[in-house]
């Protein structure tokens, strides 16, 4: 293969010898601008009435700090965690079996699970809201089942909360599994069967810490995903459930409170990219029998 | 066990279906009520999208801003995914990263910044700032799956083209194109989905004046539920199912997502 790097190289460096400015241009005016913009914000004065003057003060980070926003983000770190621990759970064993399905099976779930995951959070809030109502809901059917007295509604609450982040994650992290795992050699497993080994104790014994890496990188993944989610603990929860990305948006259009909001948002990005760096350094360490 | 394995994949799949399979009953409401299993059978709450002027307004916004923002995601992927593979230089990398970065950050991030961004040099509230937002939010979906075309190319058919004496834009135009254009449509067919689905971009930019259907049913929520909001989340249900259908009739979906070449099965 080594000729056939080298003739792309050759064949290629003839083509293209254009910069692209254009994207240059977008990316560095529409991304990278802004964000420069929201960390210079971070540190201004916020103005009663107006939006906010040019100063250097740490206040909005010292604001931080107090029990409240605190308590805010103790919940919403141990609320994603949960959410990720569960939605991996599922998501791990669902994705094992795909994987083992003929390549038309695993294209229909496949298109399935993009459906899901590509729908808006809004959607996902409000359908879910319907299915855990009282006059819609499914303890219409829990009471038809003879198993209620009478239809009662699940929401708002907690746990309708920590249902509708575990739905709107388990798609992501079945594609966040599916590389690794149908890149996994089924040699392995094979030969564990054919030693006698039962398919549960086998999932459990050779497949399970085969993927440990990537299934570090999924919980890692899928916690910064549903850290990210605002617009579920306000349809499905009450003002308690409310996470650090809701107060965010909270501060930044209804209390119009923008240095603020920066300054949440910046810490935010800083526990992202932290994530973000553990999970490539588990990548590049890639396990040994892991893909090949 | 194969039992227990289909028994726990289809659970799975109810898990997911559930949600709109309640949505769908009463968006077929007869009276204004969201009732489950559905009283009567009606169209009209769809019907309603076209007659009634703002839920009208909202989905012609999404759309306009969907096909201009995808459009503008892929015109900039291109470029970038073309030199990447053309070059692979550090400055390359440096800008596939950086297309590929805001796809990695919770979103609110993203929409704060550019919020500010445009109170700052005018220009929020616009639907321009919008599609401009959603564009550049956007651009990782076709940049990873073009450079995935692009890296499927076999060159040695660039060099045959080359030998026989084809230019540079004739080879680009009658070879490599042709080859990634599958690939192209379907970063567009993501793109476009994702731009549709977007709320709090499109909310923090110009939420304001320019309701989007994810906007509109969030706005709405608050003044009480309308079976409307169930016609809505079956067509957008829809929609991705469609759009994702059609990639994979035209492309090899699980090579997409990352599994192994297709070999004979």
């Amino acid at each position: 293969m080594r000729s056939g790097v080298a003739l792309k190289r050759s064949v290629l460096r003839k083509s293209g010898k254009l910069i692209p400015l254009y994207p240059t241009f977008f990316l560095v005016v529409f991304f990278l601008v802004p964000f420069t913009v929201m960390l210079a914000v971070s540190f201004f004065h916020r103005v009663e009435g107006a939006f906010f003057e040019p100063a250097f003060e740490f206040d909005n980070y010292l604001r931080f700090f107090d029990p409240f926003y605190l308590g805010i983000l103790q919940f919403s770190i141990l609320l994603s965690m949960a959410a990720a621990v569960l939605a991996t759970a599922i998501a791990f064993p669902f994705t094992y079996m795909i994987t083992r399905m003929s390549r038309k099976a695993q294209v229909v779930a496949l298109v399935l699970l993009l459906a899901v995951l590509s729908l808006s959070e809004v959607i996902i809030g409000f359908s879910w809201s319907t299915l855990l109502s009282r006059t819609s809901g499914i303890s219409n059917l829990f009471v038809s089942l003879g198993l209620l007295e009478k239809p009662t509604s699940y929401y708002p609450s907690l746990s309708a909360v920590l249902i509708g982040l575990v739905y709107l994650s388990v798609p992501y992290a079945v594609l966040v599994l599916y590389p690794p795992l149908s890149r996994l050699d089924p040699e392995l497993p094979e030969a564990a069967r054919m030693m006698g080994a039962s398919p549960m104790r086998t999932f459990f014994t050779i497949v399970i810490p085969l993927l440990r890496r990537p299934i570090m990188s999924t919980l890692i993944l899928v916690f910064v995903f549903t850290l990210g989610a605002y617009t579920l603990p306000q349809t499905l929860g009450k003002p308690s459930s409310w996470t650090l990305s809701v107060h965010i948006t909270d501060q930044a259009i209804f209390q119009a409170n923008l240095p603020f909001a920066a300054a949440m948002a910046i810490f935010l990005l800083v526990v992202t990219l932290a994530m973000i760096a553990v999970t490539s350094m588990l990548d590049k360490t890639k396990s040994e029998g892991d893909t090949k | 066990m194969k039992l227990l394995r289909n028994l726990f994949v289809t659970m799975i799949f109810v898990f997911m279906a559930a949600p709109f399979v309640v949505v769908a009953g009463v968006s077929f409401n007869e009276r204004k009520r969201l009732i489950f299993p559905p009283e009567g059978f009606s169209l009209s709450w769809y019907g309603a999208l076209w007659t009634e002027a703002d839920w009208f307004n909202a989905m012609q916004n999404s759309l306009v801003i969907a096909l201009l923002s995808s459009l503008l995601a892929v015109s900039l992927a291109l470029p970038i995914a073309l030199y990447l593979w053309q070059r692979g230089n550090v400055l390359a990398k440096a800008l596939f990263s950086l297309g590929l970065a805001p796809f990695m950050l919770p979103p609110v991030i993203t929409a704060l910044g550019l919020l500010i961004f445009w109170v700052t040099i005018g220009g929020s509230g616009q639907l321009y700032a919008t599609v401009i937002s959603h564009g550049v939010f956007l651009v990782t979906l076709p940049l990873v799956t073009i450079s995935l075309g692009l890296q499927t190319i076999n060159v040695q058919f660039l060099e045959a083209a080359r030998v026989m004496g084809a230019t540079e834009r004739t080879v680009f135009r009658t070879v490599s194109l042709p080859l990634v254009f599958p690939y192209i449509v379907s970063g567009f067919a993501f793109a476009f989905v994702l731009s549709l689905n977007e709320y709090i971009i499109a909310y923090m930019v110009a939420g304001f004046t320019v309701e989007t259907l994810p906007i509109k049913i969030l706005n709405s929520l608050r003044y009480g539920y309308t079976p409307t909001m169930g016609a809505v989340a079956v067509l957008f249900a829809l929609t991705s199912v469609l759009v994702f259908s059609l990639i994979a009739r035209f492309g090899d979906l699980p090579r997409l997502l990352g599994a192994p070449a297709r070999d004979a099965e």
